[in-house]
């Protein structure tokens, strides 16, 4: 679809950047001297300011979440389909907020920015991460557009993480936690595909040690396989089955014939491992790999996420997708069962989806249905 | 609204938490959360009622009763409602142990198998009821352990389960005389306000 004839879309967006000078000390104990975050806005603030809506990017997400930056641009946002005018994230009704994360490298301060105290790329040498320090960077964003109090915090996967972060950190300044395909921690399983896909960058030559873009290298191989074994586990086993099967792209099997054989699904997932490694950092993706495995809601409660979301003042949306195996449906129980016991108000719903955990991306009907009855309740209760 | 959820409304007090299990589309829920100020949760299954449900801004979980409810503390709320689900659960006997453990009271309220429509219908035509209130035929019909409003009792003092009321639902204008003298024959719906 074109950009003018897509009356559900934002349109044309532009990108805007701020600078904050004031150091900001992280949870790893060091200090970030002043930070840049790249944003975009959809929608209007009304005069209350109590119609903004932040959205939390996942783990390779970034600011561009709707719309087009042009009108050549062939692809809209990466969540277009839940933000728009009439979408579950009416912009005819919110002011929507979507940032890329400090430690990203679509603009904000990452490991490609310059360090100001050496004048050379952070590289390797940018401070680690958690959630936390992104809500906090977050919160000064808030601040410079004169929001109090957010609508909705509303995240998938890591941006889910984040979210419930938002609610535990910042009870005043949050209604409403939306909360899609996350988990309070990651599992052991987790775990190991985030090894591999660090241990798939950091084995590549042209890695250098992180120091490759003072090098003058790409590591697109190691980054290419990362995302790749990522993609994997995104989808689900019917999701690959319907979508490639067994097909062949090349080659036969044939007895008697030795020609190269390419499945669909292997040239598939080439496809997207090139693809990401042209417009993805390494150093960033190492980072948030490991933001997402550091993560646990409720480490600094006594381990207890019910005693976690006692803090919480808001009222929660937790959305599964049934063949998401990365962050199943069991885990967003666990969260619901907190929730529970911690006497938060919760509405919880698993959506019947054939997409793993893309499906959050996904136009599904009946999760864009769900997903925009709860934000209709968000808007009336601002 | 069903009849037997007009009836239940006045045993729970005003700005009270209530569990509702099997909450449909939660049309009870909204009118106990506008008219009585009640802090009220939903339990559903059924996907197109928790959508409904959503969009009433309700607080809805999708969870089935027949896998537990011990995701729900002790004492939590202050009434457990299950209306017209009784029946369709795996283990009647252990929900109810459930809803008095979660909540201080329960209500419960089911359709009468010993009303004497139904009688007369297994009597003379020697088949399962069908009816225009319970239209499935025995093998698809969600319900499952069909009751009498004496079965109930007999259950409730074997469990030492505490009757604080019954109210009953007849099925026409003379009915509510018959069936408050005589609810096992005359009650379409048994309504039940339990306690521990």
């Amino acid at each position: 679809m074109s950009v003018s004839s897509d009356s559900q879309s934002v349109g044309i967006v532009q990108p805007q950047a701020i600078h904050f000078d004031q150091p900001l000390m992280l949870a790893c104990g060091r200090e970030l001297p002043g930070f840049e975050l790249v944003y975009e806005t959809y929608g209007e603030l009304n005069e209350q300011c109590s119609n903004a809506v932040l959205v939390c990017h996942a783990l390779s997400g970034h600011h561009h979440a709707a719309g087009y930056h042009g009108p050549e641009d062939k692809k809209p946002g990466w969540w277009d389909e839940c933000i728009g005018p009439g979408k579950p994230i009416d912009t005819n009704r919110f002011f929507v907020v979507s940032l890329n994360n400090i430690g990203g490298c679509h603009g904000s301060t990452g490991p490609n920015s310059v360090n100001p105290q050496t004048g050379k790329p952070w590289g390797p040498d940018f401070p680690p991460l958690r959630a936390r320090d992104w809500v906090h960077t977050q919160t000064r964003l808030a601040d410079y557009l004169g929001i109090d109090c957010w609508a909705a915090v509303i995240g998938g996967s890591l941006g889910g993480m984040q979210a419930m972060r938002w609610a535990l950190e910042y009870p005043d300044r949050v209604k409403h936690c939306v909360v899609i395909a996350a988990a309070l921690k990651l599992s052991a399983q987790n775990l190991a595909f985030n090894e591999v896909a660090r241990q798939a960058i950091l084995s590549d030559p042209e890695f250098a040690e992180g120091l490759y873009q003072e090098q003058d290298m790409v590591p697109a191989n190691g980054l290419a396989l990362a995302r790749m074994v990522g993609h994997i586990t995104y989808l689900s086993d019917d999701a690959m089955a319907n979508k490639f099967g067994r097909e062949l792209r090349a080659g036969t099997l044939e007895q008697g014939d030795e020609t190269n054989v390419e499945f669909q699904v292997q040239s598939y997932l080439r496809y997207q491992g090139s693809q990401f490694s042209g417009s993805f950092d390494a150093n960033t993706y190492i980072l948030m790999t490991k933001a997402l495995d550091y993560f646990d809601l409720a480490r600094e409660y006594g381990n207890d996420p019910v005693a976690a979301f006692a803090h919480a003042k808001c009222s929660f949306l937790v959305i599964s997708f049934s063949t998401d195996w990365r962050f199943s449906p069991a885990r967003s129980r666990e969260i619901v069962e907190a929730l529970i016991a911690a006497d938060r108000p919760v509405t919880y719903t698993e959506i019947e989806a054939d997409e793993g955990h893309d499906a959050f991306l996904m136009p599904i009907p009946r999760y864009l249905d769900v997903f925009s009855a709860y934000m209709k309740r968000v808007g009336e209760s601002g | 609204m069903r009849l037997d959820l007009t009836h239940i409304q006045r045993w729970i007090s005003p700005g009270s938490r209530v569990l509702d299990l099997g909450c449909g589309s939660g049309e009870f829920l909204q009118t106990l959360r506008d008219e009585r100020q009640v802090r009220g949760t939903g339990l559903e299954i059924d996907r197109d009622n928790i959508t409904q449900a959503i969009s009433r801004g309700l607080n809805i979980v999708e969870q089935n009763m027949d896998k537990g409810l011990s995701n729900f503390p002790d004492q939590s709320f202050d009434t457990v409602v299950m209306a017209h689900a009784l029946q369709a659960v795996h283990y009647p006997d252990r929900v109810l142990d459930e809803m008095l453990r979660i909540g201080r009271e329960g209500i419960v309220t089911f359709p009468n198998f010993g009303h004497w429509r139904c009688r007369l219908y297994l009597g003379l035509w020697g088949r399962m009821p069908v009816s225009r209130f319970m239209p499935h035929m025995w093998y698809n019909t969600p319900n499952i352990h069909f009751c009498t409003v004496k079965d109930f009792e007999a259950l409730c003092q074997h469990k030492g389960i505490r009757i604080l009321s019954r109210d009953v639902v007849g099925n026409s204008e003379r009915a509510p005389l018959l069936a408050g003298s005589w609810p096992n024959l005359f009650a379409t719906t048994a309504i039940y306000h339990i306690t521990r």
